[in-house]
Formats: structure tokens, C-alpha cells, sequence
């Protein structure tokens, strides 16, 4: 008996959706036979990973705050991916933004103004339409690849919030030490529940996750991005113009990236930092695919990327498991995913030998 | 909420026990790595540090840390979750620190905070430094006496004085023995990247240094300096496995002795909070053993050079000291204090290049 994998007619929607359920079970499986490996009781060391961090209040506030620019950025760039714009510079948007959004609160420190916080989030959402607009720009003049253009731009921004983090923008009473004044009260979003840091921006994530949904589904737009993905000759032939798309994905997924720069800086961080994100912009690549370019999924997916750092986290705290446990977590559920992934378009099939001897 | 949590029950496939068995009445102490624990550099000199207070206190103490934490979002979590998971002496390690820190200790008045390299401080936050530029001082003196091209390259993180503070020590002691000798710098941007520290590295020799000095954490400037045949120092911690040849010596912190004593004090109530800033006097900065290809007499000139900042009769600097400009900064006769120290942005004279501002 031979195992032999057929293409299907077409992609199986059921499948679609099973894969990544099957993905992270496969990963929990795994998971506990290297935490047996290790000696450690499986049980007891995936309870660590997966349940203790928010087994508290405190804790599921900490998991949306982890969550909330991982979804916001994945979502932008799943509006890309799905019309076959590849926006791999969303780090660097995400940078962007915050330099933008970070200036406001800088120049406008010691006002107490009620426009500062709207003014940081346009100045942010400007700053990372701005770097999504280079490369959608040089896709649409000179047809250079998107990928390759927003990936090194990810770079230049990172160096310029690091130059102006070590230059103008330092705190002047900080030792000349790299980071910006604390922001004031006036440029700091809004905390939902007393005591935790869950900002108001977690809340306009989720929102907008909605708004994207409906974008997505509902409207003219959301089909062309679509059909511009699936079938780019039909497109055309359809008088949709590719080119209005890559401007719309990358501009679209750029201001996300901004705003979530935003959020980072006026939640979270309260300064400017020489770095502001831990690789949001690269990991919610991989929550945008694990929650298969939909904002449902990529809800669940970010909450799972980001209760997989809680986890690596508290397993060190409590049972002093390495870091590493983390990036293999990671690892371990984008592998299957993408193993998984095969059998939406095509079916095992089990030949017997003697059929198999014809090839 | 529930929800989720009822998903991932699910998925999980068992009830789990309760987690969090009665807790003896050990003291808990946790660590915030800004590296990994496997850098043989400055995580690693903290995590030796933390292994200390085990071994002199036994199983009266209990230890955690968590490794490679962002100086981000994530600080604030991880030192938050230290301290409401019964950790009772919490020790942050890296500058980026600073704020988080300061923000959980205000939540947490009954927990005792130690945050390295810093300067904001509170009722149950102390902050806790050595003198690093005094081993740089020393280095300074080996590399003037070891150098034939008279070019040393330095490979360096990021232009915080303390950064800063280290090049210009040594250039001071390194002209002091040898006055042409300059010292050219390349900024690298992280504190950890053996692959970047190691480049850095390759471009300075090739551009005439023959002694690489590194304020990196990994040894990876060290092994190239071993691998071009010229010499090298170990940062923050004995790195002659990586370079037996090259290594001339290495500056090492030592965190031991302060780790234990604050420890204890926890224990018997008389932890207070202060500012501790130690050097060669108090042993939290060492020299590595000398390597033997070094001449007696420099070898002897480096332990006297110890001996007389330890004893206070040598200070690093001490004037006069001339800026890139050829002004003199420091007179003949004064020091530089603390507090210039604290905030040093400006390179002394033998330094190539401008300091990124």
C-alpha cells in the first residue's frame, strides 16, 4: 500500500479552515512529547505555557495588549496578500509610525490638549501610508518588486527612529541616555481597566478587525481585491486595475502598521525607544496566513501568537524551561500549518501496489 | 475570556491540576536578562551572579529569571509577573529597564527592585553599576605597549555615556603609554549580534588595527581577532576558550559579591534603597588572568595599575584631557567627577571619527 496525493478539483473550504485546528493540535502533541523528552510532566508544563499566563485577570489584559498589534497589522497585510501585494515592510511602517505619532508628543510635551492623542494617531497612520507608499510607487512605475523594497525600508526606519532617539529627540534630562521624554498624560491612550495597561487602541483594533471584515465581504472593493489575487487576467478583463490595487493594499496596509506604532508608543512603551516593536511587522505575517487572510481568523491567530510569548515567559518564571521553547512553539504551528496546508488542494490516496508498478 | 480559555481546555484534552503548590517560606529572587543566558558575556556574568546567591544561600533562596526580555512592551509584563508570582527581590539588568521598573515598583511597595545602569530610584529601588572604564583604563595601558601599527579598533553598541565613558578611558591610558596611537570606532547598534560584532571586526583590522576591543556582548570579535592573528580582549567576562592566543586579558564584572549581600539583606530586613556604583576596590570589576605572550614588564605595569585605582591614588580621569578638538576639557591637577561621568557625550583626543548624535 502506497500513499499518493491527488490534486483536487478544488481547494476543500472545510479543509480551509480544519488545517490550522489540526496545526496546533499537532503542536500540543508535539509539544508534550518534548516537554516528556525533557523531563518535565506534559501535562503540568503545557498548563505553564498555555493556561497560567491569563489565568488571572491581569493576565487576559496583558494577552490583548500583546495581541492588539499583531491583528492590526496582519489584517492590513492580509488585505494585500489577498490581492498578491506582498507587503513584507509592515516593521517598518509600524516604525514610521511611531516616529511620526512619537514627534507629536514630543513638540506638543507639557500640553494637556485633548487633539494631541487623534493628532499622534493621523500622524501615525500618515507616516506609515508614507512607507507603504515608496514601495507601492516604485511597484507601479518601475515594477520593482514589493517584496524586496518594504523589506529593506523596514531597515532605514528602524536607523532613523535610532537616530533621532539618540539625537534630537532624547530626553534632555535623561544622561543623555537613548529614549524620549515619558509622554504626558495628554499623548497616552486611555486605560480600560483600572490597573492593567489595556488601552483604548486595543478596543479601535478590534473595531476596525470588524470594519475589515465588512470591507472584505460586503463590498465592491473587498471583491476586487479578491478576483486581482485569484485571477489578475480576468481582473483586467473586468476593467479592475491592478495597479489601483497595489496602491490600495500598501497604502491600507501601511496606516494599520502606523497606527499600531502608535498604539505601542502611546500604550504600552509611553516614550520613544530606539526600538518600539519586538518584529510585530514580521510575526503578524504569520498570524495573517495561520488565520487564513481572514479577520475572525486573524483575531484567534494573534491571540495565539501572543499567548505563545506569555508562555514562553511564564514557562521560564516557573519551571525554567529555556527561551528557545517560544521560537519552537512558533516553529512548530507555522511548520504543520504549512504541511496541513497541502491537503486543502490535494487528497491522500491509498494505491495498492500493483497499480503503482504501471509508473 | 472563558471562552478561550475553555478552547484551549479543550485542545489541551485533561484537567490539569492547579498549578502553584503551597509555597515554602524561601525567599524568591528574579532576574530580567536582556540577552541570552549563553552570551558568555554580560547575561552571562548576571546569571553567574544569580547561580551565587544559590550557592551561598542554599535552599533558603529560590531563583528565577527570564532571558532575551525586549527593552519594549514586554519588560513591564515580565517584571510585573515576577513580582506577583511571590518573587520578593527583583533584579533588572539591562538600561532599557528603567521605566517598566519604575512603574511595577510603584505597584508593588513591598517588593525590593535592583535596576543595573540606571539612575531613577525609589523607596524600594536601588540602582547598581561598576566601574567598567576602570578595566578599559587598564586595557588601555596593555594595548599601548602591545600595538605596532598604533591603530586599535574599537567595536561599539550604542553612544550612551557609559559607552563612551569606556573609549575614552582608554584611549586616555592607551596614549598615555604610546601618544600617536589612535583608536577608531565602529558603532554596531546591539548589545548582541556575533555575526555583525564579528564583521565590525574584520573591517577594523583590515583597515590596520592589529588590537580589537569590543563593548559588545559576545565573543564574536574576539574569535575573529584570534582567527587574523592579531590581539583582542574578552568582554564582561573570561573569554580565553574562544581565543587563547589573541586574548590579552578580559574585563570582567563581577556581580557575585553584591548579589549575595542584597540578597541577605532582604532576608533580614535591612535592604535600603541606594545607588552603588563599585569598581576594582570593591571586586565587581576583575582583570582575566594576563596572557603569557604579554612581556613581565607591561604585565607588571597593568597590576600596578590596578593596585593604584584601587587604592584611589590613580584616577582615570585625571586631567589635563584634551577633546577631539585639542582643548583642554579636564586642567592639570582635576578629575572628572561623578556626575561628568554620568553624562559623558563627547570623545577625547585619539579618537577617530565623530560621535553619532
Amino acid at each position: 500500500m502506497l500513499l499518493r496525493l491527488e490534486s483536487r478539483r478544488a481547494p476543500s473550504v472545510l479543509l480551509t479552515w480544519l488545517t490550522p485546528v489540526m496545526a496546533i493540535a499537532a503542536t500540543l502533541v508535539t509539544g508534550a512529547i518534548i516537554f516528556a523528552a525533557m523531563g518535565h510532566a506534559p501535562g503540568q508544563a503545557l498548563y505553564t505555557f498555555f493556561i497560567l499566563p491569563i489565568n488571572s485577570g491581569y493576565g487576559f489584559t496583558e494577552l490583548l495588549v500583546k495581541a492588539t498589534p499583531l491583528a492590526l497589522i496582519a489584517l492590513g497585510l492580509a488585505i494585500g496578500f489577498r490581492s498578491s501585494v506582498w507587503n513584507i515592510g509592515a516593521e517598518g511602517q509600524l516604525t514610521l509610525g511611531a516616529v511620526f505619532g512619537g514627534g507629536v508628543a514630543i513638540f506638543t510635551h507639557g500640553s494637556e490638549s485633548i487633539f494631541i492623542l487623534p493628532l499622534m494617531m493621523l500622524a501615525g497612520v500618515v507616516g506609515g501610508m508614507l512607507w507603504g507608499a515608496i514601495p507601492a510607487y516604485l511597484k507601479t512605475r518601475f515594477n520593482a518588486n514589493e517584496i524586496l523594497v518594504s523589506l529593506m525600508l523596514t531597515y532605514v526606519a528602524t536607523l532613523a527612529l535610532s537616530a533621532l532617539v539618540h539625537g534630537p529627540w532624547k530626553d534632555p534630562g535623561g544622561y543623555n541616555f537613548p529614549e524620549s521624554v515619558l509622554f504626558g498624560d495628554a499623548a497616552l491612550l486611555p486605560i480600560l481597566v483600572e490597573g492593567t495597561r489595556l488601552h483604548l487602541g486595543s478596543l479601535i483594533a478590534l473595531l476596525l478587525l470588524v470594519a475589515g471584515w465588512f470591507v472584505l465581504a460586503r463590498t465592491l472593493l473587498g471583491f476586487q481585491v479578491r478576483v486581482v489575487g485569484m485571477a489578475p487576467m480576468a481582473a483586467s478583463y473586468a476593467g479592475f486595475q491592478q495597479k489601483r490595487m497595489v496602491w490600495i493594499a500598501l497604502l491600507v496596509s501601511g496606516a494599520l502598521a502606523g497606527l499600531a506604532g502608535v498604539f505601542e508608543i502611546a500604550g504600552p512603551i509611553g516614550q520613544l525607544l530606539p526600538v518600539v516593536s519586538p518584529g510585530y511587522g514580521f510575526t503578524a505575517i504569520i498570524v495573517a496566513f495561520l488565520g487564513r487572510l481572514h479577520p475572525l481568523g486573524i483575531l484567534i491567530a494573534a491571540l495565539i501568537l501572543a499567548l505563545s510569548y506569555l508562555g514562553g515567559e511564564t514557562a521560564q518564571i516557573e519551571m525554567r524551561l529555556p527561551q528557545g521553547i517560544t521560537g519552537v512553539f512558533q516553529g512548530m504551528i507555522l511548520f504543520y500549518l504549512l504541511a496541513s496546508d497541502v491537503l486543502i488542494r490535494y487528497r491522500l490516496r491509498l494505491l495498492a501496489p500493483a497499480a503503482e508498478s504501471r509508473s | 475570556m472563558s471562552r478561550f480559555k475553555l478552547v484551549l481546555g479543550a485542545l489541551l484534552g485533561a484537567a490539569v491540576a492547579a498549578g502553584g503548590a503551597a509555597l515554602a517560606e524561601e525567599l524568591k529572587v528574579g532576574f530580567v536578562y536582556v540577552g541570552p543566558i549563553g552570551d558568555h558575556g554580560w547575561t552571562y556574568r548576571h546569571d553567574i551572579g544569580r547561580q551565587a546567591i544559590e550557592k551561598a544561600l542554599g535552599d533558603k533562596v529560590k531563583t528565577s529569571y527570564v532571558e532575551s526580555v525586549a527593552e519594549g512592551q514586554d519588560a513591564e509584563r515580565v517584571i510585573r509577573q515576577l513580582a506577583s508570582s511571590g518573587h520578593k527581590l527583583i533584579f533588572t539588568t539591562s538600561f532599557g529597564y528603567m521605566n517598566p521598573t519604575m512603574k511595577v515598583a510603584k505597584r508593588f511597595p513591598n517588593v525590593h527592585f535592583e535596576h543595573a545602569t540606571g539612575y531613577k530610584r525609589d523607596k524600594n529601588l536601588s540602582t547598581y553599576m561598576a566601574r567598567f572604564y576602570e578595566g578599559r583604563y587598564v586595557a588601555g595601558r596593555i594595548a599601548g605597549a602591545m600595538t605596532k601599527s598604533g591603530t586599535i579598533g574599537y567595536i561599539a553598541s550604542f553612544p550612551i555615556p557609559e559607552v563612551v565613558r569606556g573609549i575614552n578611558a582608554f584611549t586616555l591610558a592607551l596614549r598615555s603609554v604610546n601618544p600617536t596611537a589612535t583608536v577608531k570606532v565602529v558603532w554596531v547598534n546591539t548589545w548582541y549580534d556575533p555575526g555583525k560584532e564579528g564583521d565590525a571586526a574584520k573591517a577594523l583590522i583590515d583597515q590596520g588595527a592589529d588590537v580589537i576591543l569590543q563593548h559588545t556582548d559576545s565573543p564574536g570579535p574576539l574569535q575573529v581577532a584570534e582567527a587574523r592573528g592579531v590581539w583582542g580582549f574578552g568582554q564582561a567576562s573570561d573569554m580565553r576558550a574562544f581565543a587563547p592566543k589573541a586574548q590579552l586579558s578580559a574585563i570582567i564584572d563581577n556581580w557575585d559579591g553584591y548579589y549575595v549581600a542584597r540578597a541577605k539583606a532582604t532576608m533580614d530586613g535591612t535592604w535600603d534603597s541606594r545607588d552603588t556604583w563599585g569598581g576594582f576596590n570593591t571586586g565587581m570589576v576583575e582583570m582575566a588572568p594576563y596572557n603569557e605572550r604579554i612581556p613581565a614588564e607591561i604585565v607588571a605595569d597593568a597590576k600596578a595599575t590596578v593596585a593604584a585605582i584601587s587604592a584611589g591614588t590613580l584616577h582615570p580621569f585625571q586631567g589635563p584631557i584634551k577633546n577631539q578638538d585639542g582643548e583642554v576639557v579636564v586642567p592639570a591637577g582635576k578629575a572628572l567627577d561623578d556626575g561628568a561621568l554620568l553624562g559623558m557625550d563627547w570623545y577625547v583626543e585619539g579618537v577617530q571619527g565623530k560621535l553619532p548624535k
